[in-house]
């Protein structure tokens, strides 16, 4: 576990997106429980993860992986109690927000970190119109006028590609589809010009073809303003075309981090080898889809060694007894695998 | 990022791209929009494309105009009285009849709206308010803060709400006492007002309870919304539309509750007028002047359903989805 803060995925010199400036955010060995009647869950376990300016960091895992856990801390918006940060640090700009009073990390909400939430419709106030909860933000947040808050509201809906942003800044949240909800959502996120965003699984409540144009709306928004973005999903096809770099979660872990190419090129570590084999395929069709086997852990009874052992399928005696760091198996990729680097080196 | 050498300075923030937020070439597309319009614009807005709002704004207007000026309304006066005319039906000159003292129950009607109007407004606004605020502090703030000031809305829940105005009533205002209008009045509505107010509290706070867990509120939060923004934009106005329905029909209940009092004798007495004490004293001569009971009566009716009817119409109006 001490082995995981000397991780060095992103040493000076590994550049992307904007260059080799620091990090914007970096997330730092973070522990995170929930203390509840039953016991303690251990929900994240040592995440250690960053995204510059012009990134894409995309977070991958099940569901109950801790991947959105992990946002919320970040945003401080988890619910304490039951939740508590154990150990570790959320640097931004290289200040500890876990160190900052809450007025001092208020601040930086919106505008230095916003986030775009799954479900739009429940995430915007039903009883106000978009424009004016957009407008709201420019009126207490920059001091705008009522007049020209407005104007703003309409620029950044107009900036999403909502046709007819004019009009439809009067209308209620039950008043858009779903796809041009999700819309507002990310506008509403965009508002105060935030230099990192995080997507949490901001298209799972759309339907397939409304999902890409999304994708793209958030990619072309993250080029556009070289923000970094993190972008939490469970779905591999998202990924691909938008994310610069991949860190897959297990159990509070991450258990592996790689370009995108190299992730779905040569897979480190065989719970992202699980992940991309259930991708359903074309040329299968008609055939069994293929699943990992077994159940996500109790996050109350961790198993020992690796915490994929049970459902592993080239588990060995040394995954049941001690638990893989994660460690650089590549100038850009880690895994925490017994057998990361025969695994890496064969593909 | 664990390495001493690494350059510290701040991360580079390149400029928004053209056409982003910051460009002061942006094309204005303010003007055709005119002045945004706000929330209570909104709802103004709908409002006045309902019928049902402006019969009862009517109606309403009416009842407190009545309240505040009597003598527009008639010109003779409510405690003058013949005995020789007394119980008679309506006639020309008394348009409801007379009561047992002979005097006009029209006029007597048209003063009676006062006690019975400002007496219920009040003590609704009076518990809705501190019913209201106590229950947002309780559902949103939570913990011990929540389980003490329910604890003590219990106490007051418990109490039986005639016996409590009894008590309050018959200490400060004891039988054979001759107190102002005005204190007595106000006297009616703060026991109203006390004995009341943990059913408005409990309402706020479930409603405060079920839409504090909503996503919009951890969203305002993401987004950097003070608390008490939160409070104000995000909790108040999804909490509102129960609570105005509730306060409708507590004006109604008030003016019945005053009218009960009344007639108990710890409330406004007679030579007061109210319909409550008109009601009371009409009971004993329905079937010679079924006007004096009838009049007073249909008022107060009017009256309720006026008020439970702008209730209604609010609350749809409030309600985007209902639009």
């Amino acid at each position: 576990m001490i082995r995981l803060s000397n991780l060095s995925v992103s040493e000076p010199g590994y550049t992307a997106g904007a260059g080799a400036s620091r990090p914007l955010l970096e997330v730092e060995n973070l522990f995170v429980e929930f203390h509840t009647r039953e016991g303690v869950a251990k929900v994240i376990n040592g995440v250690t993860y960053d995204v510059r300016a012009g990134e894409t960091l995309a977070v991958l895992g099940e569901s109950g992986s801790g991947k959105s856990v992990t946002a919320q801390t970040i945003m401080g918006i988890l619910d304490m109690p039951p939740g508590r940060v154990a150990g570790g640090s959320i640097r931004f700009h290289g200040r500890d927000m876990l160190a900052m009073s809450a007025e001092e990390r208020r601040k930086i909400r919106g505008e230095g970190i916003a986030m775009v939430f799954q479900d739009a419709l429940s995430a915007l106030n039903p009883t106000f119109t978009v424009g004016f909860q957009i407008a709201e933000q420019y009126r207490i947040r920059r001091g705008l006028s009522r007049g020209e808050a407005k104007r703003r509201a309409i620029e950044i809906l107009d900036q999403v590609k909502i046709p007819n942003a004019k009009q439809r800044v009067t209308e209620y949240p039950h008043q858009f589809s779903g796809g041009m909800r999700q819309r507002v959502m990310i506008a509403m996120s965009l508002a105060l010009d935030p230099e990192v965003l995080i997507a949490d699984e901001p298209t799972t409540a759309l339907d397939v073809t409304v999902q890409a144009q999304i994708m793209d709306l958030l990619a072309e928004l993250q080029r556009d303003r070289q923000m970094g973005m993190i972008l939490i999903t469970h779905d591999l096809g998202v990924v691909a075309d938008v994310a610069d770099r991949i860190a897959v979660m297990y159990a509070g872990r991450i258990v592996e981090q790689a370009n995108v190419h190299e992730l779905y090129a040569n897979p480190g570590h065989p719970y992202t080898i699980g992940l991309i084999n259930s991708i359903p395929r074309i040329d299968e069709k008609g055939q069994e889809l293929r699943t990992i086997k077994g159940l996500p852990p109790n996050l109350m009874r961790i198993p020992s060694g690796c915490p994929f052992h049970p459902r592993c399928p080239r588990a060995e005696q040394v995954c049941t007894q001690q638990l893989p760091p994660l460690l650089q198996v590549g100038p850009t990729r880690a895994s925490a695998c017994h057998f990361a680097e025969e695994m890496v080196s064969r593909g | 990022m664990s390495d001493p050498g690494e350059n510290v300075e701040a991360a580079v923030r390149p400029g928004v791209a053209p056409g982003g937020l910051h460009t002061a070439e942006t094309p204005v597309p303010a003007p055709a929009t005119g002045k945004p319009r706000g929330q209570f614009a909104d709802v103004w807005a709908e409002l006045r494309r309902k019928p049902m709002f402006w019969i009862s704004a009517f109606l309403i207007l009416v009842f407190l105009v009545m309240a505040a000026f009597p003598s527009l309304f008639t010109s003779i006066d409510p405690d003058q009285g013949s005995l020789r005319d007394n119980l008679q039906g309506p006639s020309k000159d008394a348009w409801f009849g007379r009561d047992i003292q002979g005097r006009d129950i029209y006029a007597r009607t048209i003063y009676g709206a006062q006690a019975s109007i400002v007496v219920s407004v009040i003590a609704t606004l009076g518990t809705v308010l501190i019913g209201g605020f106590i229950g947002v502090v309780s559902g949103y703030i939570g913990g011990w803060v929540d389980g003490l000031l329910s604890r003590i809305a219990d106490v007051f829940f418990g109490l039986p709400f005639l016996l409590g105005a009894l008590l309050i009533l018959f200490t400060f205002n004891p039988p054979g006492s001759a107190p102002s209008k005005l204190k007595v009045e106000a006297l009616v509505a703060v026991s109203l007002m006390v004995l009341s107010w943990p059913v408005s509290m409990r309402i706020m706070r479930s409603a405060v309870l079920s839409v504090k867990e909503a996503d919009y509120i951890v969203a305002a939060r993401a987004l950097g919304a003070s608390p008490f923004r939160i409070v104000l934009r995000h909790v108040i106005p999804n909490c509102l539309a129960s609570m105005l329905v509730y306060s409708t029909i507590l004006i109604g209940s008030f003016i019945g509750a005053e009218a009960t009092l009344s007639y108990l004798g710890v409330g406004l007495k007679s030579p007061a007028m109210s319909w409550g004490i008109m009601i009371n004293e009409a009971q004993q001569f329905l079937r010679d002047v079924p006007g004096w009971l009838f009049f007073p009566a249909a008022f107060l009716v009017t009256a309720v359903l006026a008020f439970v009817m702008l209730g209604e119409s609010i609350r749809e109006a409030l309600d985007p989805k209902l639009r």
